[in-house]
């Protein structure tokens, strides 16, 4: 794990911000809308409510069993004809992929969109020892051709404007930069894959859920790339992380149901394929990733972050996040999930993450799995105030405001003094005023002539003693 | 909606309960017009109502930023000063939300369960305890865009968040309907949190000014006059913000329309 400097998620925010006046409304609007026609979806359903429970506790059952269904879906799995592959972290799922590929001479791979990949640094490791990496998901390979990560778990390159993609494709690709229509950009991108599809020696893919009853994994796209990934090569190989299990086929009628509805506002999502075993004359192999996942399965507070089905929607209702971009999180994994993911990899680079949040709440109201994630994201907090990565500033001002408000004849005191002596907001609430960011785009509220309490002494002397 | 089960309860209400004042500190100091205006408001309902002097503050800046331990003196402090009230009812949603739900790193002896379980918020306590039917002295001929914070919506269930489906309701709008001449406007995100989030307006400063500047333009898009809110520190960030850019909207507390002043 890399000592890094902690990511800066406000800085890099108010980067995406100040830009120019078009991505970052772009981004809020196309998020919102989504948001908009995920309300609606579920509106639709009468049994939503019902359905989020129903979910959260097949999840929570399965969790707390997972060693029982993890050996269920191997054994199922393998007899239709799977490998099963177990790493234990991102470089032993890393050198199981590369020696697959290498015993096989495959020299050209084309894969669709897994964050689990991601979160392993797959890609580069495999370029490193010489085997091409392509990407098939349009978003995703926007993304790789701009040599950046995904900035949504869903939409990976949602912080582009189509212009941002007629550019970039001018660049890589040859198309003409002054067409950014976006039916020509996608037709454009489709002809230069075809050709990596066919000359692609492996397919590799994600798992969306693992069912164990069956050993089969599902994956969902709207592109249907997953699917020629994973049928036109000899071999295909998918990445799954071992939080991705559920018991039985028939829970996929609750999961289904939720996903593509939390995600994208749609029923369901173009393709929801069903992998079992290898398809005649090809060969499957599936890689059951930990990676930290045990361990924070061990953490009381944290553990149900493991039941997320990678939805987006808490990312797609965050106000934060869609004013931020995802790539302002510097993380694998942006938004509200994110901010509770991303510590457990790394507390220190990451322990900025739970102070990029207003706390609202939403993103545990919106969660299909009903993840505490705004509870969480306060409890994380908690951890970087132990462990003493609270920015100083921060540290300093609530000592001395931790002691003054512990006691009144001191707050009193400093109320009486600040009255007279400072026409603005007191300094406990703004800090260091020489520095402190409030003035740059508000107004500063005023302090009263007279406060509450003084007010009340004049005019309710009557009751001033009812306790002390 | 994560509620305990503590914030749930029906006990009856009695006319002669002890009501405890909770003047959030930033109300005491920059907003000393609502705290009269609730005081006023509860007293003419003909309740007997105290103002604990020493009061200063529920925690929870130090408390949201994970700061426990400079968090801890102050949540004692606030349960010694109110233990010996019935209920405890205060114009700030965040403030009572820190109250109720986030009282929980000091030992749950009775008198913290006591004083979590009877802390009010203002709306809520004029809605579901009092269950008051009119404000005749109330008069508002204004257009009114109601913001309700997150927490009193999320943690207090003042109304119905729009992620959570099922029948709606909104205990602000229902008080404030009963207002005469005040026309309420809607708006398109009515509980999109603006950005104020306590330390996060300075530590995430680009990012709360262009969510409170959204949100401006939102209430000024539906040609509301003033925005009303239980909660005045979502509203001290709107305001600073509508002021820098010179835009023209009124921002008050619930209670000094409930009330009729003071403005």
């Amino acid at each position: 794990m890399s000592r890094a400097k902690e990511v800066d998620p406000a800085a890099e925010a108010a980067l995406f911000i100040l830009q120019d006046q078009v991505h970052e409304p772009m981004h809020d609007r196309f998020l919102w809308a989504t948001m908009m026609r995920r309300d609606e979806e579920a509106a639709a359903m009468p049994e939503w409510e019902e359905l989020r429970e129903i979910a959260s506790k097949i999840k929570e059952h399965t969790l707390t069993h997972l060693d029982h269904y993890l050996e269920e879906f191997e054994a199922n799995a393998t007899k239709r004809g799977a490998h099963v592959h177990w790493a234990l972290d991102a470089a032993e799922h890393n050198n199981i992929v590369y020696s697959l590929l290498h015993d096989r001479g495959v020299k050209e791979l084309i894969k669709s969109k897994s964050m689990l990949q991601e979160e392993c640094a797959m890609t580069p490791f495999l370029e490193k020892r010489g085997i091409r990496v392509v990407e098939s998901d349009l978003g995703e390979r926007i993304q790789q051709l701009d040599g950046q990560p995904p900035s949504h778990i869903v939409f990976p390159a949602i912080h582009k404007t189509r212009q941002d993609v007629a550019q970039l494709f001018a660049r890589t690709i040859g198309t003409d930069p002054g067409n950014d229509d976006p039916h020509f950009l996608t037709e454009a991108m489709r002809n230069n894959a075809r050709p990596r599809f066919l000359a692609a020696g492996a397919g590799m893919t994600g798992g969306n859920f693992a069912i164990a009853e069956t050993g089969t994994f599902m994956v969902c796209t709207n592109e249907g790339n997953a699917d020629i990934g994973a049928s036109v090569p000899p071999l295909h190989i998918a990445s799954i992380g071992i939080e991705k299990l559920i018991p039985r086929v028939e829970d996929m009628g609750v999961f289904l149901r939720l996903l593509a509805r939390s995600a994208e506002g749609a029923p369901l999502t173009q393709y929801s394929s069903h992998f079992t075993g290898p398809r005649k004359g090809g060969e499957l192999h599936i890689v059951l990733v930990d990676n930290g996942r045990s361990r924070r399965l061990g953490m009381p507070d944290f553990w149900h972050s493991l039941k997320c089905i990678r939805c987006g929607a808490c990312m797609n209702t965050c106000p934060v996040y869609r004013r931020s971009g995802g790539l302002a999180y510097g993380a694998t994994y942006s938004g509200p999930i994110g901010v509770i993911l991303d510590p457990t990899f790394d507390e220190f680079k990451y322990s900025e993450l739970p102070f990029h949040s207003t706390l609202c709440g939403s993103c545990s109201d919106v969660c299909p799995v009903k993840i505490d994630v705004s509870d969480q994201i306060l409890k994380w907090r908690r951890v970087m105030a132990k462990k003493g990565y609270l920015p100083l500033a921060k540290r300093l001002s609530f000592a001395v405001a931790g002691h003054v408000f512990g006691h009144p004849a001191e707050y009193h005191a400093m109320e009486n003094v600040a009255g007279p002596a400072i026409d603005y907001a007191p300094h406990f609430l703004l800090y260091d005023r020489t520095w402190n960011p409030w003035g740059r785009d508000r107004e500063l509220p005023q302090l009263a002539k007279e406060t509450f309490r003084q007010w009340y002494l004049e005019n309710r002397s009557e009751h001033a003693n009812v306790q002390h | 909606m994560a509620i305990p089960d503590e914030a749930t309860n029906g006990k009856a209400f009695s006319p002669d309960m002890k009501i405890g004042l909770f003047i959030p500190c930033y109300i005491d100091m920059i907003y000393p017009e609502v705290g009269i205006a609730t005081l006023e408001l509860l007293e003419r309902f003909g309740l007997n109502v105290g103002y604990p002097l020493n009061q200063t503050c529920c925690g929870q800046p130090m408390s949201n930023s994970g700061d426990e331990a400079n968090a801890a003196a102050t949540e004692r402090l606030f349960v010694e000063n109110f233990r010996g009230y019935d209920c405890i009812v205060g114009p700030a949603g965040s403030c009572v939300k820190q109250v109720r739900c986030h009282f929980d790193t000091l030992p749950q002896t009775d008198d913290v369960r006591h004083v979590r379980q009877r802390t009010y918020e203002l709306v809520e306590f004029l809605h579901d305890v009092l269950k008051v039917d009119s404000f005749p002295w109330a008069e508002f001929p204004h257009s009114v865009a109601i913001h309700n914070s997150c927490s009193s919506i999320r943690g207090l269930a003042i109304a119905k968040p729009s992620e959570i489906m099922g029948a709606s309701f909104d205990k602000t709008e229902a008080l404030l309907s009963k207002v005469k001449r005040l026309v309420l406007v809607p708006v398109d995100r009515p509980d999109d949190c603006f950005g104020f989030g306590g330390t996060f307006c300075v530590t995430d400063e680009a990012v709360s000014a262009r969510m409170g500047l959204d949100k401006v333009h939102d209430h000024l898009r539906h040609g509301a006059e003033y925005v009303v809110s239980p909660d005045m520190s979502c509203l001290m960030h709107q305001q600073g913000v509508a002021r820098r850019a010179g835009l023209d909207l009124k921002y008050i507390h619930v209670a000094q329309v409930l009330n009729a002043g003071p403005f």
